[in-house]
């Protein structure tokens, strides 16, 4: 569903690619041209583009893409965690999907976080949906948004202990939960 | 009395100098508040100071369990999330994974696809319509839009076995083609459904209680919806034309005619107003979908992840081998990640999926759009009266299953 007009341009323009074998789109393009360290990488696949944005980038990336004219992500689509495994490093995965309202195009920014410091600034300055998206991340991974206003367990009971969808926690729980 | 201690400092939108505000829970038993969803309420006498939805009573941990299932057992799980819309889940998932597979859908099961879906939506807005008006005081509709969408659910049971819980939708198509007589039941539906709109109108529009509890309440501009990431229904009740089977369309819904129902008031009024637009456009296109089935097969060509038909099972050796595989064993999908949104009856429903190879997923996500829109409503609610948020919730149109997973 990516129009595939703007993207022949940027072939053009932009011949020095450092993707092997591939045309970048037109947003890691974009992106790349603001500011050059902003893409770590870039998939295309299924229909769909996946940058993987250095995290201590990530909210001038989305705020750039967001203000940019011609790209216009000004709605949040989505926002999720996924855990690669305990044995993995980088072990967390944020991924932010992002959805333009005027041209109706769709972009992944993905960010790896390590274990031991799953730390990610918050994107709620610039989308305010983020903010619940973020709190569910927060309670079901245990990724902390820095800067979050409000960042609490939001699905599950504030005293949980563990993070429920990291995949070293078991499918039923360390032991049987009570509200008592 | 008060006790906003732990209340962050930029959500404090109101002082308070004579300290007369008083902090209520409102729910999670309230009937009003359809389902689960427990309300901290700020008042100020009667006006909302501040609203904090506090969610995940229902939480029973479904994106978890879709890891530790396989790619088909995981549609059982989407029916009971949004279970208004459940036809609607069915497709979001199985479509996710179908993108996965690199599977080609048949004509014929896009058709019915989008017929079921367009029929499950009116359903949907029929529920919202019965009780968003009796939270409002009006008792009547409520019997009137339930007996309409029994005449849905029937039809649904027909073809698929479920009246609320279908899992018609199957990974590759359908679970099997609709019944003998079956077209002649929608059309039957068809023909009856606009008297009733006419009749939820002249129940409900006209009546001047329900205007003045709905017009001017729960104000969002277009701009701030956006914002706050509203989709569907309520982000086209502020005067966004934006509907996810035009922008980004899927099962063919760009060779139907309908039209983006949009009202440029902001409030409960307007969203109320899209809805009931918005079910004459899917009546228009199940209308479409009905005059286009052409019969055909309703599987698609994968025999190593399709079920085969009954017959073929019995009397073939190499049906019976990839039977058994799918349901001993599943099939693999490749590795990859896809994000696959469509329009569900209450805004974006996105499923995210990421595959690392093998017969099961490693996660799913599910964007739910109840989820998003119910995260706007302290927005909504600035300056509203207790009476207001009952109102203002019912024109979300939320669905507690989603929002808790």
């Amino acid at each position: 569903m990516e129009e595939q007009k703007p993207q022949a341009t940027i072939l053009e323009n932009q011949s020095d690619s450092n993707q092997e074998g591939k045309t970048p789109s037109l947003f890691a393009a974009a992106l790349q041209r603001e500011h050059s360290e902003w893409v770590a990488s870039e998939s295309q696949a299924f229909g769909e583009i996946t940058i993987i944005v250095p995290r201590e980038h990530i909210v001038a990336a989305c705020a750039f893409l967001k203000s940019e004219p011609g790209l216009e992500f000004n709605f949040l689509a989505d926002l999720c965690g996924f855990d690669r495994g305990p044995e993995e490093e980088p072990r967390f995965e944020v991924n932010y999907h992002l959805f333009s309202t005027t041209k109706f195009h769709r972009v992944r920014l993905k960010v790896l976080l390590n274990e031991d410091d799953a730390h990610v600034t918050t994107v709620t300055g610039i989308w305010r949906t983020a903010n619940w998206h973020e709190r569910e991340t927060y309670d079901l991974f245990g990724v902390v948004f820095d800067e979050h206003p409000d960042l609490r367990r939001i699905l599950l009971p504030d005293d949980w202990q563990g993070h429920a969808l990291r995949k070293d926690f078991p499918l039923r729980g360390y032991e049987p939960y009570s509200l008592e | 009395m008060s006790t906003a201690a732990n209340i962050p400092p930029q959500f404090e939108i109101v002082d308070r100098p004579l300290d007369t505000q008083m902090t209520i829970s409102m729910g999670p038993q309230h009937p009003s508040t359809h389902g689960v969803l427990r309300l901290e309420l700020v008042l100020d006498g009667e006006s909302v100071v501040k609203a904090t939805p506090d969610i995940g009573y229902l939480h029973t941990g479904m994106e978890k369990l879709f890891e530790y299932r396989k790619y088909q057992q995981g549609i059982v799980i989407t029916d009971r999330m949004d279970y208004l819309n459940p036809l609607g889940n069915n497709l979001a998932y199985v479509m996710a994974v179908e993108k996965l597979l690199q599977l080609e859908i048949p004509e014929r099961a896009q058709i019915i696809r989008v017929l079921m879906c367009e029929m499950q939506r009116i359903a949907s807005h029929l529920v919202w319509l019965g009780t968003h008006a009796l939270d409002i005081g009006a008792m009547t509709v409520f019997f009137y839009a339930f007996r309409e969408r029994e005449k849905i659910l029937n039809l649904i049971e027909a073809a698929s076995g479920g009246r609320l819980t279908p899992s018609y939708f199957r990974i590759g198509g359908l679970m099997m083609d609709i019944p003998a007589g079956f077209e002649r039941r929608v059309q039957q539906f068809i023909d009856d459904f606009p008297k009733a709109v006419k009749e939820f109108h002249t129940l409900v529009s006209g009546n001047r209680i329900f205007q003045k509890r709905t017009q001017g309440v729960g104000y969002i501009s277009a701009e701030d919806a956006i914002d706050w990431g509203l989709s569907g229904p309520s982000l086209r009740g502020s005067g966004v034309a934006l509907d996810i089977r035009r922008a980004n369309p899927y099962c063919g819904y760009e060779k139907y005619d309908f039209e983006i129902p949009t009202e440029l008031d902001c409030d409960v009024w307007a969203r109320y107003m899209v809805r009931m637009r918005e079910m004459l456009e899917s009546h228009k296109i199940v209308i479409q979908a009905l005059s286009r089935l052409q019969p055909g097969p309703v599987k698609a060509d994968a025999p190593k992840i399709v079920l085969p038909d009954r017959e073929a099972m019995k009397t073939h050796m190499d049906a019976l081998i990839h039977h058994f595989l799918i349901v001993a064993e599943g099939f693999d999908v490749p590795a990859g990640e896809v994000y696959m949104p469509i329009e569900a009856s209450k805004g974006e429903l996105g499923v995210y999926v990421q595959s690392t190879g093998g017969p099961k997923p490693a996660r799913v996500h599910f964007r739910g759009p109840s989820f998003v829109n119910l995260s706007a409503l302290p927005h909504m609610s600035h300056g509203a009266m207790v009476a207001d948020i009952v109102a203002i919730i019912g024109s979300l149109d939320i669905v507690l299953g989603e929002i808790d997973r």
